[in-house]
């Protein structure tokens, strides 16, 4: 019982604090969208006479005082109005959410790779340490981690793309709309098209996975249980996999959460080498062209992201941790 | 480390090459590169931010042991003619001033703070580790990206590039000093405990004594080892911005620069000019790596087990 309310307890002040984050991020944006941005250019262009924008600015309150405005830009901000995109001339938001699927599906194809060949490589170097293949693996996450992200893209694309000719090098290929989601996982072209992007982001995760599995695997085999359970009988594969891989595993989750501004990053250096058109290749383009609106709003996206990850990764390891609520009556 | 330990340690060196010969051909290798970056106006055939030194009808030439190759360009040309082994080289100077002097501002702002969080605790120490704790989960690489955004979108690309040094060192600089503050704090709490600070104490020492004159000595191999390492991310950080065109300018040409550059070039089949100041940059990197891990088994043997 007392667990459950600790729990709930945990809980609100980890919300409270996701939130005044929140608010943070939201105040740095409107700063620099009020110091560096021009809100009447968003509207009327620039060949408009000097009363007129006086009075237009006057009609959207920009010659109020800057808390009137940080109000008002805070109560667009919770109904989703974060202003217009001067490139787009469409609501900045709008702009982010439709880029948005390709940057996600992205990072899951990713993800997925680094999950696939980060716990079979980490689990075989911590149980045969010695082995040849475990110090090549270890070797090799040098090598990886030693590569920039862009560089291993370009690399991959040389060789699949400009010599060998077998996968497609930029863009995402064939989509298919589903409702507001444009996804690429359904067609062929699509999946082609993933192969390099997902591979070239996933490099970079994955030597620091591997050392991570093998560095948690190494802590638990050393553990009374793993002995305990090996002495009961228990195979050694069982032993392995089923006791200490899932102890492992643990740690696993709160690191690889507190990757994602990390992996903002690098999806951004991704899409820039493959040319696509996710948020990150967005962000650029509204950086070049000085779109201030559409740069504002990516940051908070950015910031909401990072903040929701932290705080699930949080919650979820709170509920995974055996120590926590062994304090409890379970 | 006493200082008998250390001159110890100076006498196995030569043991410790024998037994690491990756270790040793990459600390070669990193004195080549220095000393060609610092030689580079004495050996590079051509100026490469000169734009009159070179000339567009010499553009997308291939490196020597290509077929259509030009002999004064070993390396080949880029898209404006540029001589590619002279731009490698400038570039590679680019690459390593930034890094270094990236890395020369995490320190001295990193270790003070460390050094004073840990010597003081309390309060103190509580607000350097919370504000590194905060700062490091934030992705510095993202929080680079994020403030030569702004700049360049607010004073525009221009700006950007007349200032792109300072600016890259100075973001890279400050992105990175919460690693410098934990280590020296680490470092310090250990040290504090020993005799020799309680004697320097005794003897009336002020506190910036101690902690300066004779902490901070007894702490720099650990510190050294993390610079090192440092290095190679700093040098990261400046290719991946030059990249995103958030850097050096291509007038001016650091190795990420050089990179972005000869992309456009490479599906016309010049993928030389990406792909060779990309080999040169992995192989600056994966020397500074390897250097870093030897440095730190060399200076910190209770961590080599592992």
């Amino acid at each position: 019982m007392t667990a459950i309310v600790s729990g709930l307890a945990f809980l609100g002040r980890r919300l409270m604090q996701a939130a005044l984050v929140m608010l943070a991020i939201l105040i740095i944006a409107f700063a620099v969208k009020s110091t560096l941005g021009d809100p009447l250019r968003e509207i009327t262009g620039e060949a408009v006479p000097e009363t007129q924008r006086q009075k237009l600015a006057h009609e959207l309150g920009l010659d109020r005082p800057w808390p009137v405005q940080l109000a008002r830009y805070l109560g667009g901000a919770m109904q989703g109005d974060f202003g217009t995109s001067t490139i787009y001339k469409r609501s900045t938001l709008e702009v982010i959410l439709a880029k948005f699927p390709a940057s996600f599906e992205l990072v899951v194809g990713a993800s997925l790779i680094v999950l696939l060949f980060s716990v079979p490589a980490g689990v075989y170097c911590a149980v045969r340490p010695r082995a040849r293949g475990a110090r090549l693996i270890l070797s090799l996450s040098v090598l990886g981690i030693s590569i920039p992200v862009f560089l291993t893209g370009i690399l991959l694309i040389t060789v699949f793309s400009v010599w060998l000719g077998w996968l497609p090098a930029f863009g995402r290929g064939e989509t298919v709309r589903l409702g507001f989601w444009e996804t690429g996982l359904l067609t062929a072209d699509g999946l082609k098209h993933m192969v390099l992007p997902a591979f070239t982001l996933s490099s970079i995760m994955l030597p620091l996975f591997i050392r991570l599995v093998r560095g948690a695997m190494l802590d638990e085999l050393g553990h009374d249980y793993v002995r305990t359970a090996r002495a009961k009988g228990a195979s050694q594969l069982r032993v392995w996999l089923v006791h200490a891989l899932r102890n492992a595993l643990l740690p696993l989750v709160a690191v690889g959460g507190l990757q994602i501004g990390t992996l903002v990053a690098y999806t951004l250096l991704t899409e820039t080498v493959f040319q696509w058109p996710g948020m990150g290749f967005l962000f650029l383009e509204a950086v070049t062209r000085a779109d201030i609106p559409l740069i504002t709003t990516y940051l908070v996206f950015v910031g909401l992201i990072f903040v929701v990850t932290n705080t699930i990764v949080d919650v979820v390891s709170l509920m995974l941790d055996p120590r926590i609520s062994l304090e409890g009556t379970r | 480390m006493s200082a008998e330990a250390v001159r110890e340690d100076r006498g196995t060196l030569m043991g410790f090459v024998a037994e690491r010969p990756g270790a040793a051909f990459a600390g070669i290798a990193l004195g080549m590169v220095a000393l060609a970056a610092l030689l580079a106006p004495l050996i590079a055939p051509q100026d490469p931010f000169d734009l009159t030194s070179f000339d567009l009808l010499d553009a997308g030439l291939p490196p020597a042991w290509i077929e259509g190759s030009d002999p004064r360009f070993l390396l080949g040309t880029d898209a404006q003619g540029r001589d590619l082994f002279s731009a490698i080289l400038y570039g590679m100077r680019i690459s390593l001033t930034v890094g270094v002097l990236a890395v020369a501002i995490q320190a001295a702002i990193g270790v003070p703070l460390g050094l004073l969080a840990a010597y003081r605790g309390g309060r103190v120490d509580t607000l350097v580790t919370r504000a590194a704790d905060i700062q490091l989960s934030l992705s510095t690489l993202m929080l680079a990206i994020i403030a030569l955004a702004l700049y360049r979108a607010g004073f525009g690309g221009e700006s950007l590039s007349r200032y792109a040094v300072p600016l890259l060192v100075i973001v890279i600089g400050l992105a990175e000093w919460p690693y410098f503050a934990r280590t020296a704090r680490a470092a310090t709490q250990v040290e504090i405990a020993k005799d020799y600070v309680r004697a320097a104490r005794a003897l009336g020492v002020g506190g910036l004594g101690i902690v300066f004159r004779h902490i901070l000595p007894n702490i720099l191999s650990p510190l050294i080892v993390l610079a090192a390492t440092q290095v190679a991310g700093a040098i990261m950080a400046e290719a991946a911005l030059s990249f995103l065109g958030l850097g050096m300018p291509v007038t001016k040409p650091s190795l990420g620069t050089l990179i972005r550059s000869g992309y456009d070039l490479m599906f016309a089949g010049a993928w030389w000019v990406t792909v060779l100041p990309g080999l040169v940059l992995i192989a600056i990197l994966i020397s500074v790596n390897v250097f870093g891990d030897a440095l730190r088994d060399l200076l910190d043997p209770r961590r080599s087990a592992s």
